[in-house]
């Protein structure tokens, strides 16, 4: 598979980092696993990490502080870890045409078991999770028709995982990943054939800049 | 008695084990000041890094260390992994803001976490420290953030037949090269890339550490995801 539209080089970083949110974490696994150009860029953040481990240290002994494990430390992990179940076996995880691995954990298996809700117009969503940093969801939108025009308060990431849309900045196909800010307002249409299912992940509540959308908006949650 | 790379092991006592393969890798080294001008940097500038002085040094012990750990289960390997590792780990999750008491635990169980995991090490993949900085940053997401992290579909690495002694070899020097890149940068350009690795920073702030020379280790895994990728396609049709 060939993705076009990539995730940008902070995002990766974030990830690699560790300090990304978790719903833009789910769509950065969910597009790792199709693409590998970022995977390799993934790892290389991973291993400015692996540098930064030994930097910090370095900088906290050039300080004058010395930070020691406790004197008994070594002796009691070692004491643990023959009895340790050790994980030799790669257990292979479960695979999906449509839904990547990390994602299938998250609904629980494949596009059967998502509980889709209605939001107006064919489409319809699911939300994979909530909270005060963000939200990820899946839409489902049938082919030909568009996602009512919105603009974004923050951060947004589209993954296409079936069928395809276009809007004002290009064709997304399955992996390809549209990032969104203040700055983009478009109007995604999903492509003649099959429906669209995609993973979006946002750390604002989407805007409607049409008004029966923006009137309903409080109480779908889109 | 002293050799041209003592200035890659400040302060590291090495682990008591024969030096792995290969003494005179050559390794470029890169010159202070000459990766980061400034945070916005562009990736492509970044790329083109002065190679001034052309030095030799070793791989990097704690690769080498992880495997014998990884091939023989070898507790001697694993005390001096742990000499090095712990205090670092302990004092990254300190940086991170943990409390000395959380941080001495955490440490203690990513480095138990090292042994279990051990036989998923590939050293043509990551270095030790690297693989090591995974193992933690799960662990302070998972134990001390109290979140989730979702992780990407494994690649069944194993059935690679060329992943040999020479790739891991390869990538440790690579990141060598990249670790003392950063440790020479000036220090705020330095503290830019710590802040970014514990949340300090926003998305555009981290743009920093994207402007890092990594090209060399991204191709590297690349090639090998390329290999694999090949490989997975003879064993399916």
């Amino acid at each position: 598979m060939t993705v076009k539209h990539h995730i940008t080089p902070s995002v990766l970083a974030a990830y690699a980092a560790g300090t990304l949110p978790e719903p833009f974490a789910l769509v950065v696994a969910s597009h790792v696993s199709l693409c590998d150009a970022c995977r390799a860029d993934v790892a290389g953040y991973e291993a400015v990490g692996g540098a930064v481990l030994e930097t910090v240290f370095d900088r906290i002994e050039d300080g004058g502080d010395a930070i020691t494990m406790s004197p008994d430390a070594l002796a009691q992990v070692m004491a643990k870890l023959d009895d340790m179940v050790l994980d030799t076996d790669p257990a292979p995880r479960a695979s999906d045409p449509v839904f990547p691995a990390p994602l299938l954990d998250y609904v629980g298996g494949g596009v059967d078991a998502v509980k889709w809700k209605r939001i107006g117009g064919g489409v319809k969503q699911a939300v994979l999770q909530n909270s005060a940093e963000g939200s990820v969801r899946l839409l489902y939108i049938p082919a030909g028709m568009a996602v009512p025009d919105h603009t974004h308060g923050g951060l947004e990431l589209t993954m296409v995982l079936q069928g395809a849309f276009s809007d004002e900045t290009g064709r997304f196909l399955r992996g390809d990943v549209e990032t969104g800010d203040e700055d983009l307002e478009h109007t995604p249409i999903a492509e003649a054939g099959m429906p669209c299912i995609c993973l979006a992940a946002t750390d604002a509540p989407l805007k409607f800049t049409s008004l029966i959308p923006r009137l309903i908006q409080p109480f779908i949650g889109i | 008695m002293t050799t041209p790379y003592d200035h890659l092991r400040r302060r590291s006592a090495p682990p008591p084990l024969a030096p792995p393969l290969g003494d005179q890798i050559r390794v470029q080294r890169v010159q202070r000041g000459d990766l980061i001008g400034q945070c916005n940097i562009v990736q492509d500038q970044a790329e083109t890094i002065t190679k001034a002085d052309v030095d030799t040094v070793k791989v990097d012990p704690w690769t080498h260390c992880l495997e014998r750990i990884r091939d023989e289960r070898c507790a001697e390997s694993f005390a001096a992994l742990f000499g090095h590792f712990a205090p670092r780990a302990k004092a990254f999750l300190m940086r991170g803001g943990s409390s000395e008491a959380l941080a001495e635990e955490a440490a203690q169980e990513a480095l138990a976490t090292v042994w279990q995991k051990a036989a998923k090490f590939d050293g043509s993949r990551a270095s030790a420290s690297t693989w090591i900085f995974t193992i933690l940053r799960n662990k302070q997401i998972d134990a001390i953030r109290k979140a989730r992290r979702p992780e990407p579909e494994d690649l069944p690495w194993g059935m690679e037949p060329q992943a040999d002694a020479a790739d891991s070899l390869a990538m440790s020097q690579e990141e060598t090269v990249l670790r003392e890149a950063v440790r020479t940068l000036p220090d705020a350009q330095r503290d830019i890339i710590e802040r970014a690795y514990f949340g300090d920073l926003t998305h555009a702030q981290i743009a920093v550490v994207t402007g890092l020379p990594l090209g060399t280790i991204k191709s590297r895994i690349r090639l090998g995801l390329d290999r694999l990728r090949h490989e997975m396609t003879k064993h399916t049709t």
